[in-house]
């Protein structure tokens, strides 16, 4: 009976059918559903710009109007991988530039966009809207000024922790005046890249902004001001939150706030004065967001105000927050979903605050919704893990971090492998995990055994062998995207899985036990993945075989090797002879 | 190896086709695998000792194979006290720091993109705890139950932001060679001193000219001259100076990126202090 549906019936069906995963399994159905749905596709994404060719994507969804795109590993967020390595976003834009004028999103993660591209976005795509770039670099504000003056329907300008070259603070005047954002996203720009005058302006006319992050040199006295003139915003993110206390910028700033009704989600508050802070509480029955993950308030200060907010779903904050004021936000939180404490001296000898795995277990215990967890700590035990794990089942996201790598337990000094094993038994959902301390090949185990919904994990000075590799890579059926530092896993396991490679997105082993005769071995043998060896210290062919690579990546793709790599990067080639079917 | 898979055969739950096929691509590549293993200079699995063999830095010279940095390596203060007698039994304590780079500073282990923090963050947080840890530098001294006052200071001192690790990764700046169209970051904070930070720039620049096999470019002495190279960074007032004017940490508190200048370009750069132009004019480049 469905062969007898027309193709605009289909058609109309799959528009109710958004995400990606689900597209990609109407796609395979039959052909006539695959030829129906590449017509229809609106926003393509690819988690690997190097899987695949811009050229092949527009040949397949000949009518997309939304592209996102990730660039480098994500170990590049830690300065892992050198710079240079890759991620340009410009071969796409110029493809696409030539293909279809009627873009309108563009969203890059980990990509090198240079003012270049940027120009050429602003020329080409006149009904331009949406540019989101997390993470990005390679631009200035002379980009930025392009976008601003050309895209005369923009709607979401979001730089999130972009590196920046600051030329001019003025790019943002060079938008007109009929522009209307509705969201604008400026928070990585430094101290010279805006201009004042020019932000109120935009401000006061984009009448339907709803989400505004400004950057760390907009002082707390012009705060008033912006906010005034965007009274319906939902989501505001200030600049630096300190100043002297002046009783008249305090009544100003509280007015502003209590007149925002809609806030629901804070950020920003660098070098946060505790003064101040009350000038939020107005807002706070409301919140469901707060990032104060940049504010050296005190547990003290922090209880007070997330006594003030019962309806946090989201908190970033850092550890000065301690086991206190994480019991306290357990007690009030009670929607809290998703919780991540950063450490405020990373690099101390000594722990600077009060906070260890009893904050954590206190949260697991109070916020029965707590389902994403990024925890920075200096000890831990495999008792409050498995507590941890019981409390919550429905974890999706937990990334612990002690900070000295191969920490024990501090009550039994035994590894940790039991702990991270209840995780991995008791939340059967979870999908990315990332492991610290004193681990052996058994806590591998433990996730080739039970983390059968993983899809994303994090290793890093852990496992004794390569039967830890070997666990991982032949029981996580769901694996997608598996990344290992500073661990002794070698040829073995690899070889042995490699055919599980081309069902990963990608692999990133760095300061491991990898031989470059093995990295050859498997480029040779796969033709659907590339490797590339990473290393810094010259062409691996001038060292023995058997000597270990500096930095692995391999990631399955249907574009073959690429040309654009520096020189401290090499891909293994294909040998046709050598491989199997 | 064949016996830790059956190990795990017997384990696991449920052999898919997937790992069906995997065992039969083992057979066909034990030969190769066999060579690998003899091939390979490090020991994998148990005990603690097999990494005091190499010591060298991984920027040695080729032709070697370079110290790989495991997890028995790594100079871990807890797991000396832990001694469970497990497999990390008295770990070697690298001659080198582990971040590849002479000269590391003092503190905590200075390992490479640990803890996993993105940069961002990082320069946020070294700034602050720098400053609450009563460092020198013109951060001023930030105590904990005095925040406005040190932020006044803080504030005064230029109206702009304090130290250049805002604009780049922590204490990562760029630096760019005439004549090679990629620029590297080299971070700042792994050096202590003018030397190291040229020779880790030689190093840097040496070595990748060689795999690009163009000339070798002589960056020898980037810092007295001798070289057809010369060292420069731009300030965070937008001038370009001559490096090594100024003591090492006014330099690294207000270096915004560096520049390794042919020699004869260089000529007529902005010297430090007005006084000293003629001087910098007539000295031999």
């Amino acid at each position: 009976m469905m062969f007898s549906f027309p193709d605009e019936v289909l058609e109309h069906v799959f528009s109710f059918i958004q995400s990606d995963k689900d597209r990609n399994s109407v796609s395979m159905v039959c052909k006539s559903w695959y030829e129906i749905e590449r017509w229809c596709r609106r926003k393509v994404f690819v988690g690997n710009c190097y899987s695949v060719s811009p050229r092949m994507v527009i040949r397949r969804f000949p009518e997309f109007r939304s592209i996102e795109l990730k660039g480098k590993p994500h170990f590049a967020d830690f300065n892992l991988v050198p710079d240079g390595w890759g991620g340009y976003v410009f071969p796409w834009i110029a493809e696409m530039a030539g293909a279809f004028p009627w873009l309108e999103e563009i969203k890059l993660k980990r990509m090198v966009v240079t003012d270049e591209s940027l120009e050429l976005i602003a020329k080409s795509f006149k009904n331009f809207k949406v540019l989101v770039l997390s993470s990005c670099e390679g631009f200035s504000t002379d980009g930025l000024a392009a976008i601003a003056a050309s895209c005369k329907n923009l709607k979401e300008l979001d730089l999130r922790d972009c590196e920046v070259d600051d030329l001019s603070g003025h790019w943002l005047s060079h938008f007109p005046d009929t522009v209307s954002l509705v969201s604008l996203n400026i928070s990585c720009l430094g101290s010279d890249e805006v201009s004042f005058s020019a932000l109120e302006r935009l401000v006061g006319r984009c009448t339907n902004l709803r989400t505004l992050r400004l950057n760390r040199a907009v002082p707390l006295d012009k705060i008033a001001n912006i906010l005034r003139r965007a009274p319906h915003l939902v989501e505001f993110g200030t600049g630096t939150y300190a100043a002297d206390l002046r009783p008249d910028v305090y009544s100003d700033l509280a007015g502003a706030f209590s007149s925002c009704k809609e806030l629901k989600s804070l950020s920003g508050f660098w070098d946060l004065v505790p003064a101040y802070l009350p000038a939020i509480y107005p807002a706070c029955s409301k919140l469901t967001s707060l990032n104060l993950s940049y504010a050296t308030i005190q547990s003290p200060d922090l209880i007070k105000l997330l006594s003030q907010c019962p309806n946090l779903q989201r908190l970033l904050v850092l550890d000065y927050i301690e086991d206190s004021g994480l019991e306290a936000l357990a007690s009030t939180c009670k929607d809290l979903q998703e919780l991540r404490v950063f450490p405020s001296d990373p690099f101390g000898a000594e722990p600077n605050v009060s906070l260890t795995e009893r904050g954590l277990v206190a949260v697991s215990s109070g916020c029965p919704k707590l389902q994403s967890v990024l925890y920075f700590c200096r000890r831990m035990s495999n008792e409050a893990l498995v507590t941890i794990a019981k409390n919550c089942p429905n974890f999706t996201r937990f990334r612990l971090c002690i900070i000295e790598p191969r920490t024990a337990d501090y009550l039994t000094l035994e590894p940790l492998d039991v702990g991270f094993g209840a995780i991995v038994q008791y939340c059967k959902d979870l999908q990315r995990l990332s492991l610290s301390g004193l681990l052996t090949d058994r806590v591998f185990e433990y996730i080739g055994t039970y983390a059968k919904k993983l899809e994303m994990l994090s290793v890093a000075f852990a496992g004794d062998s390569d039967l830890g590799l070997h666990h991982v890579l032949s029981g996580c059926e769901s694996l997608r995207k598996l990344e290992i530092r500073d661990c002794p896993f070698g040829d073995k396991a690899l070889l042995a899985n490699a055919a599980k490679l081309d069902t990963m997105r990608s692999l990133w082993m760095s300061s491991c036990a990898v031989s470059f005769g093995a990295c050859k071995l498997l480029g040779q043998k796969m033709p659907r993945l590339n490797v590339e060896v990473i290393d810094e210290r010259g062409p691996p062919d001038s060292r023995p075989e058997s000597c270990p690579v500096d930095k692995l990546y391999i990631y399955r793709t249907v574009a073959g090797p690429r040309f654009d790599m520096p020189p401290f990067v090499w891909t293994m080639e294909d040998d046709p002879s050598l491989q199997l079917s | 190896m064949e016996g830790g898979l059956v190990l795990l055969g017997g384990g696991s739950s449920g052999v898919s086709t997937n790992e069906s096929a995997v065992l039969s691509k083992v057979e066909v590549v034990s030969e190769a695998e066999s060579e690998l293993e003899l091939g390979l200079g490090l020991s994998l699995g148990g005990g603690g000792g097999g990494a005091t063999g190499k010591t060298k830095a991984a920027n040695s010279s080729w032709g070697e194979c370079g110290r790989i940095l495991t997890a028995k390596d790594f100079p871990s203060v807890v797991s000396q006290r832990s001694n469970n007698g497990g497999p990390f039994s008295g770990t070697k304590r690298a001659a080198e720091s582990v971040s590849h780079e002479s000269g590391s500073p003092s503190g905590a282990s200075q390992v490479v993109g640990w803890p996993p923090i993105r940069s961002y963050r990082m320069n946020s947080l070294v700034n602050q705890a720098k400053a609450q840890r009563g460092d020198e530098g013109d951060s001023g001294v930030v105590e904990k139950d005095k925040p406005k006052d040190a932020l006044k200071k803080k504030l005064n001192s230029n109206g702009k932001q304090t130290t250049v690790n805002e604009k780049g990764h922590l204490g990562f700046v760029k630096v760019n060679i005439d004549g090679i169209p990629i620029g590297r970051k080299v971070d700042l904070n792994a050096h202590s001193s003018y030397e190291s930070l040229a020779q880790a720039l030689e190093d840097m620049f040496l070595r990748s000219a060689n795999s690009l096999e163009k000339e070798p470019l002589a960056l020898s002495k980037l810092l007295d001259g001798s070289s057809e190279f010369v060292l420069t960074y731009e300030d965070k007032e937008g001038d370009w100076m001559l490096v090594g004017d100024v003591p090492w940490r006014m330099f690294v508190s207000s270096v915004r990126r560096l520049r390794i200048m042919r020699t004869s370009e260089a000529n007529g750069l902005a010297p430090r202090f007005n006084e000293s132009n003629e001087r910098q004019k007539s000295k031999p480049i």
